[in-house]
């Protein structure tokens, strides 16, 4: 319901939102997200309290607007932003420079960590300004890996100065963003329509396995991994379109679903209840893709800090989960999709989902926290 | 707007230095030029400036011999931080009502559009409370004042706007009229807020100085209940004059009021404010409160005696007060059409002389005339922002109320003044986007401005030109599509990135810059003896058909792939096929020839007798026909690959015929 969403004007164009992940054990709902803004002259990383517990009113609602806790500058566009644990945060760079920042949670302040200046740059030297656009980072701490439009990947480890690999001219094309398949694979989409993997054990530079769109070859611009079933991918393009792929099988998506009109910029797995997922786009539209409905014995996933579905025997999720995102034919009364912003105009550039809650931010300058996702 | 002044452009001096300007998107550059003033002048700098409320960047030193550039920008606030919430907040409310129906008639009409309006109010003043928190919390004088005198425009922009809302788009009749001034007044007179709250806080309201000067204020505001209460406390204190209380009371308990709904007609309300007009005037003729002269003064407010109100100038602070005070008291019935002579003299006594009227009060003045465009002007010259004169207007246009005025330069008022702020948006870093909707809902020039300023935004990152060129794709505004991807092209190329460049190609289905871009990839594996990017090249699919050279390119790339994979008698075909189809540049033939040879070498035999003889041809048409033959021949290694090629081909027939010959016979 969209009564349960509360918005704030921030006067910056935001390009992502991040709830900050939970403790293993946690109960409450996530309160703190980090946001970073583009387009601007002066850019920013800030923190945000999601809004005030004590105000929930008499129905369980939440009335206070997300309040800022700090920010620091940001030197250039911030591409991509990951959580490297609960307190660093990685920021990608128009630049081409990747940082971590440290949130201080006792004196509440922003400080840059560690920056790898020059990690996206391009080879032509005459420019005076090499540095190429770092469009996508993703953590596994200690792990930090990153993509670019110089078609470069870098792995990092947070505790070391220098690169632990660069792959140069990894892709022709731009890369436009980056996963976890598994600790030592990792997926990217590319402005060529390519869904590709690479094995970082591997010497060879290059991918292990490349997929495609068939037809026109339509650039991607997400990726996500289904968070129990690794083979599940979905990746969303710059038509709008929503693509699910099965990585055991075949080089084309197993599913094409369309609900956007321009450009997808995130597509998000629910982490704890993967049969939800979500996706935000150009058009200004958040849909919410809800295959939970055409399963009648389902086991509920919903469980706060995320993975404890890890434990739930293989067997259980194999026949609820697999069979809704790879089914044939998905349209047919098996999906809900519900777009959660009916009005919107402008672009809604990022959106992140943890527990019951979805914060997302937009070209309107404006971040919306929804509580009550499920309710 | 002829009459619009002149501004002047602080540090420029015209009389030392002739000036020049130049107009760009949003901006002027006003420059001093190498000429020193002589006589007569034929450029005033002044026009360049006139009709533009901007502030001034001087971006030269101090030093008076030095040339200095000036830009002068359009709309000064565009650049005010805390504003930016007012735009992106009001963006909406504008995109919601070109979106909102039209079909509605009547009332239902006319409510929505008075919540349009009042949505526009509420966001100005969330951005007000903003200001004034940002304000309180600063500790540096000069932004502190900075934001104080924001907080001032606004809530002169919200006055305004309000008076407007009542006037022309609720359009209140006579009766709520007076009402919905009442409400105007109450909500924006709050110089005497804090004096009514000491009062109301104090342990004795009615023993505090200022007692008797808040009843005041609530007479003066029409706030009876309140002033009533108040009055109830001094008269418990007061037991010898309980009486003359006790009238007053009455008098102010039984005073008629319109009502909002239509339980009374006008003339029974003027009735009924009759008798109750004779009963006040009688109780001050008999002398009921001479021996007080605050409730005297009461009961000569409540007759409507100007002098007695005015006496009570210092309490109403501003002249609008005034003459809503007066129309609560002598004219509770008045009709929209009269309020101009009594908002008129209102002004005059209450300034009296004393002052002439501050802008704002012109303003004011021009909206009790009802001068909508009047208004307007006025407040164009005013307000050093277009946001509020662009979306003012936009809405009373949705009113039906502006249609007849057409202005000189084609477009209609609504329209000038959107161009006008969307332009100004454009010129900011950051909130440009917001201003492509508002062109777009300009149908005379929206799309030419759109087209002029889109081409001006920098492409600073990938993502950014994906965003300018989807705006551009939505529009079908093909020009700058190509341009922008053209753009994006180019710089690809220059950064090495060969495959970037070809999608943005593609993107644009830009056959020319396909061709170059593969040329240089066909380039690239002459020096170098394999392809780069193939993961590119083995994957275009049907955009290979965009141009014949991407064609060529991921053609000749597939015969490399069937020869790496030994499927010879295809490759053999394609090789051909490259050359006989003339997909293939002529100045490659040599290449294709030379890839063959290896083919013609193999044990077994490949080429049929047929293909061999086309071979042949391919070389002898290349040889013969090559314009340069003098160069050809001199070329020795040239030379000896074509005497190569003519052995091995005639070696290939010779083998071919006995294969064949074998075939056939056996």
């Amino acid at each position: 319901a969209m009564e349960d969403v509360s918005a704030k004007f921030v006067s910056q164009k935001i390009s992502r939102t991040r709830w900050r992940p939970l403790p293993a054990a946690a109960l409450q709902p996530p309160d703190l997200f980090a946001t970073g803004s583009w387009d601007n002259e002066d850019n920013r990383i800030s923190i945000w309290s999601a809004g005030d517990l004590g105000n929930a009113g008499l129905n369980g609602e939440y009335h206070g607007e997300p309040h800022l806790l700090c920010d620091i500058q940001h030197n250039g566009d911030v591409m991509d932003m990951q959580f490297l644990d609960q307190e660093r945060i990685v920021v990608a760079s128009s630049t081409g420079a990747v940082t971590i920042f440290r949130h201080h949670q006792n004196n509440q302040t922003l400080s840059a960590n560690h920056r790898w200046e020059k990690a996206h740059y391009h080879v032509d030297q005459d420019t005076s300004c090499g540095g190429a656009a770092c469009t996508g980072v993703v953590c596994n701490n200690p792990e930090i890996v990153t993509v670019g439009e110089d078609g470069r990947i870098n792995l990092f480890r947070a505790d070391q100065k220098d690169a632990v690999r660069t792959i140069d001219n990894a892709d022709s094309s731009t890369l436009h963003a980056v996963t976890f398949l598994r600790t030592t694979e990792i997926l990217t989409v590319n402005s060529i329509g390519q869904l590709k993997i690479w094995d970082l054990r591997q010497q060879r530079n290059e991918p292990s396995q490349i997929f495609s769109l068939a037809g026109d070859r339509v650039p991607l611009h997400c990726v996500d991994r289904h968070p129990n079933q690794q083979h599940v991918v979905a990746t969303g393009g710059q038509d709008g379109m929503l693509s699910i792929w099965d990585i055991r099988q075949g080089t084309m998506p197993v599913s094409l679903l369309n609900a956007h009109e321009a450009e997808m910029w995130e597509v998000h797995f629910h982490p704890s209840d993967p049969d939800h997922l979500f996706t935000c786009s150009e058009d200004g539209s958040l849909w919410h893709w809800d295959t939970s409905t055409n399963v009648s014995e389902k086991p509920s996933f919903l469980h706060q800090g995320g993975r404890s579905t890890a434990y739930l025997s293989h067997s259980t999720i194999n026949q609820s989960v697999v069979s809704a995102w790879l089914s044939n034919d998905p349209t047919k009364d098996r999906m809900e999709i519900t777009n959660l912003i009916p009005n919107q105009t402008l672009s809604v550039n990022s959106l992140d989902v943890l527990g019951p809650c979805l914060v997302y931010g937009t070209d309107a300058e404006a971040i919306y926290v929804n509580r009550q996702l499920f309710a | 707007m002829d009459t619009v002044p002149s501004q002047v452009v602080p540090g420029a001096d015209p009389s030392a230095r002739q000036l020049c300007f130049a107009w760009g998107p949003a901006e002027v550059l006003v420059c001093e030029t190498l000429f020193g003033r002589t006589g007569g002048s034929r450029s005033r700098a002044g026009a360049a400036a006139r009709a533009l409320t901007g502030s001034v960047a001087g971006t030269g030193e101090g030093a008076p011999s030095s040339s200095r550039v000036f830009v002068v920008r359009r709309d000064q606030d565009i650049y005010i931080q805390t504003l930016r919430k007012l735009f992106n907040e009001s963006h909406g409310i504008f995109m919601g009502l070109q979106r909102c129906e039209e079909e509605l008639a009547g009332k239902s009409r006319k409510a929505q559009l008075v919540q349009v309006s009042k949505n526009y109010r509420s966001v100005i003043r969330a951005c007000m409370e903003d200001m004034h928190q940002a304000a309180v919390s600063t500790r540096d004088p000069a932004l502190q004042g900075q934001y104080s005198t924001q907080v001032s425009i606004l809530s002169a922009m919200e006055l305004i706007w309000n008076l407007c809302e009542i006037l022309f788009v609720e359009a209140a009749a006579a009766g709520p009229l007076l009402l919905r001034l009442l409400d105007w007044v109450r909500l924006h007179v709050c110089d005497v807020d804090s004096m009514v709250r000491e009062v109301l806080s104090s342990e004795s309201p009615s023993k505090h100085k200022l007692f008797w000067n808040v009843v005041d204020v609530f007479v003066l505001q029409g706030r009876m209940d309140e002033a009533r209460h108040l009055l109830s406390k001094e008269a418990s204190a007061n037991p010898t004059s309980m009486n003359m209380y006790k009238i007053l009371d009455d008098l102010m308990k039984k005073m008629p009021v319109p009502s909002l709904g239509n339980t009374q007609t006008l003339t029974e309300l003027e009735l009924k404010w009759q008798h109750w007009h004779e009963e006040c005037q009688r109780y001050l003729q008999d002398g009921t409160f001479a021996s007080n002269p605050h409730m005297e003064s009461i009961c000569k407010i409540l007759l409507g005696d100007e002098d007695a109100i005015l006496e009570k100038k210092e309490l109403m602070t501003t002249w609008y007060h005034f003459l809503v005070t007066r129309l609560l008291y002598s004219h509770p019935t008045v009709k929209p059409l009269e309020l101009r002579f009594y908002a008129q003299s209102s002004m005059d006594l209450f300034l009296g002389g004393e002052s002439g009227p501050e802008p704002l009060d012109m303003i004011l003045m021009a909206a009790f005339e009802f001068e909508m465009h009047q208004v307007i002007k006025e407040c164009s010259i005013v307000l050093s922002n277009w946001w509020f004169v662009a979306h003012l207007t936009d809405l009373l246009d949705h009113c039906k109320l502006l249609q007849s005025h057409n202005l000189y330069f084609g477009s209609n008022m609504r329209e000038f003044l959107l161009l006008e702020y969307a332009s100004g948006l454009f010129s900011h870093h950051s909130l440009w986007q917001l201003g492509v909707d508002y062109f777009d809902h300009c149908p005379e020039y929206g799309r030419v401005y759109l087209e002029l300023h889109i081409e001006r935004i920098p492409l600073t990152t990938e993502q950014k030109a994906l965003k300018v060129l989807r705006i551009c794709e939505q529009r079908q505004m093909h020009e700058q599509v190509r341009s922008i991807c053209k753009i994006m092209a180019m710089k690809a190329l220059r950064n090495n990135r060969l495959g970037s460049a070809l999608s943005w190609s593609i993107r644009a289905k830009d056959a020319a810059f396909a061709t170059l871009i593969s040329d240089r990839f066909l380039k690239d594996y002459c020096e170098r003896g394999c392809f780069s990017d193939l993961d590119l090249i083995d994957n275009l699919g049907p955009s290979m058909l965009l141009s014949d050279r991407l064609t060529f390119l991921g053609k000749y790339r597939e015969f490399h792939r069937l020869y790496g994979e030994k499927r010879f008698p295809e490759a053999a075909r394609l090789l051909l096929t490259l050359m006989t189809a003339h997909i293939a540049p002529c100045t490659f033939w040599m290449t294709l020839l030379t890839d063959a040879l290896p083919l013609l070498e193999q044990k077994e035999v490949i080429f049929s007798a047929e293909q061999t003889y086309e071979l042949m041809r391919c070389l002898e048409d290349l040889t013969a026909g090559n314009p340069d033959k003098q160069k050809f021949q001199d070329d020795d290694v040239e030379t000896t690959k074509v005497e190569m090629l003519r052995l091995a081909l005639a070696r290939n027939l010779a083998r071919v015929i006995v294969k064949e010959g074998t075939v056939e016979g056996s």
